[in-house]
């Protein structure tokens, strides 16, 4: 794990912890954005293997976001690239997506279905995980079993949260990118999220998040990527 | 290791967006109403003479399809915009042109295919023969997919602007002008007893090309707007 910048950024060297996928890598090379002639960030540079956690911290308007829609690809950098396994995401996107989950500031799920219908639909569409289940999924999240048939409009911006999240369980990805995850999550459900996180990391999944809150992930260890100090 | 299908991906998004229409009935009326009651107003606001309806009648008929079409098409990636939906479209590993030809062709069956349904009982309103009938229908079915093909284009390039619906006129009502002229000019010719093959193919190849075409520029232009 490495990560570092011009001087906007400083690192945390911690150590790989677990091999399933080891061989999966994704890189940020001398990543810049910049918004109204100016630069948010320049020559942002980290690398990610499998069963490391990226918490990427700044304030506002220092790019966290950006720098995520970056990584995801939909976003494109001023300049430098994105690398995942050595090579640059644009020369195969699709593959890349196909290892990608992402849970960004808009939620991804349509008020007008049910949060069961929203999950099996997010299975659908990409690539599912073996054996997922949408009604699994939602039991795992802890939503009350009366969520499952109300329209995701009638839930409460938690269990909203909760039911976008499920996504990360519906799919098989490697890496996850996950904007603000904790956001109008209660004591219990950033618990939840700590937990899925660290087993994604112990089963050699990796992720990005942006949060400002201090993360306590059992048995891995978080790198920390501050932007726009 | 599971993969992922495009073909349930298609159907997903198909049958996903069919169901969202129908829990919004109410909104998928609107556009349908409109058409009904634009083109009834001519004869109120006209001299109801038969044989003028008859000679306005293709005309009137297409140019309230247009102006439904435009009502319709400004819903078509609006909400996935603001919930987050469209980034994830971006973001499954399938082709994106092939997911908008799903959403395009959910608009078509939404909002295209009710106004074949309704255009026989306007057409007898306005006094279009039975000879009209079935090219009226024919330019429908033919005019009606071309305007939800180029109109997606239009919508994905404003869908990230803050009233994007009079760009979006400004933008795509020229676009339709070929199949105006094409799908008049044949409703109006077979009243007329001429022959309509013409017009009939030249609507045909306008739907071969934007086909082809739209989906592909669509998903350049959806990317362009989430960037």
């Amino acid at each position: 794990m490495w990560v570092g910048a011009g001087s906007s950024v400083f690192y945390e060297s911690g150590e790989t912890s677990h091999f399933m996928r080891e061989q999966a890598r994704v890189e940020a090379v001398g990543l810049a954005i910049s918004r109204n002639d100016r630069y948010i960030f320049t020559d942002l540079n980290f690398s990610l293997e499998a069963g490391q956690i990226l918490q990427v911290e700044g304030h506002n308007g220092s790019g966290k976001t950006t720098m995520l829609r970056i990584l995801c690809g939909l976003t494109l950098p001023t300049d430098g690239e994105i690398r995942w396994c050595g090579e640059n995401i644009r020369k195969n996107l699709a593959e890349y997506h196909a290892q990608l989950a992402y849970v960004g500031h808009a939620p991804g799920i349509k008020d007008d279905l049910t949060p069961l219908e929203n999950l099996s639909l997010a299975g659908a569409m990409d690539r599912p995980r073996d054996g997922a289940n949408a009604e699994q999924v939602l039991e795992r999240l802890r939503l009350p079993a009366f969520c499952d048939d109300v329209p995701c409009r009638n839930l409460s911006a938690g269990q909203r949260r909760r039911v976008a999240l499920g996504r990360l369980l519906m799919l098989d990805a490697q890496l996850w990118v996950l904007d603000e995850p904790f956001t109008a999550l209660d004591p219990a459900g950033r618990r939840l999220v700590e937990e899925l996180l660290s087993e994604h990391a112990k089963a050699g999944g990796m992720a990005v998040m942006t949060t400002h809150h201090a993360v306590n992930l059992d048995g891995c260890t978080v790198h920390r990527l501050q932007l726009g100090t | 290791m599971s993969e992922a299908k495009l073909g349930t991906a298609f159907i997903s998004l198909l049958r996903r967006d069919l169901m969202l229409a129908y829990r919004h009935r109410a909104q998928m009326m609107n556009p349908l109403l409109f058409f009904v009651i634009v083109v009834s107003l001519f004869p109120l606001g006209l001299d109801p003479e038969p044989e003028l309806l008859h000679t306005i009648a293709p005309g009137v008929i297409w140019v309230a399809a247009l102006l439904a079409a435009m009502l319709s098409l400004d819903n078509m990636f609006r909400s996935d915009f603001e919930d987050g939906s469209l980034e994830q479209l971006l973001l499954t590993p399938h082709p994106l042109p092939l997911l908008v030809l799903a959403k395009i062709l959910a608009h078509w069956l939404v909002s295209g295919l009710p106004l074949l349904l309704l255009a026989p009982l306007l057409g007898m309103l306005l006094n279009l023969g039975s000879e009209s009938l079935f090219p009226l229908l024919a330019t429908l079915a033919l005019g009606t997919p071309v305007l939800s093909l180029i109109g997606s284009i239009g919508v994905a390039l404003t869908v990230g602007l803050r009233g994007g619906g009079v760009l979006l006129s400004l933008l795509i009502l020229p676009l339709f002008i070929p199949v105006l002229i094409f799908a008049a000019a044949a409703v109006g010719n077979a009243g007329a007893g001429l022959d309509i093959t013409g017009q009939l193919a030249f609507l045909g190849s306008l739907l071969a090309l934007a086909f082809a075409l739209a989906p592909l520029a669509t998903a350049a232009a959806l990317r362009i707007s989430l960037n």
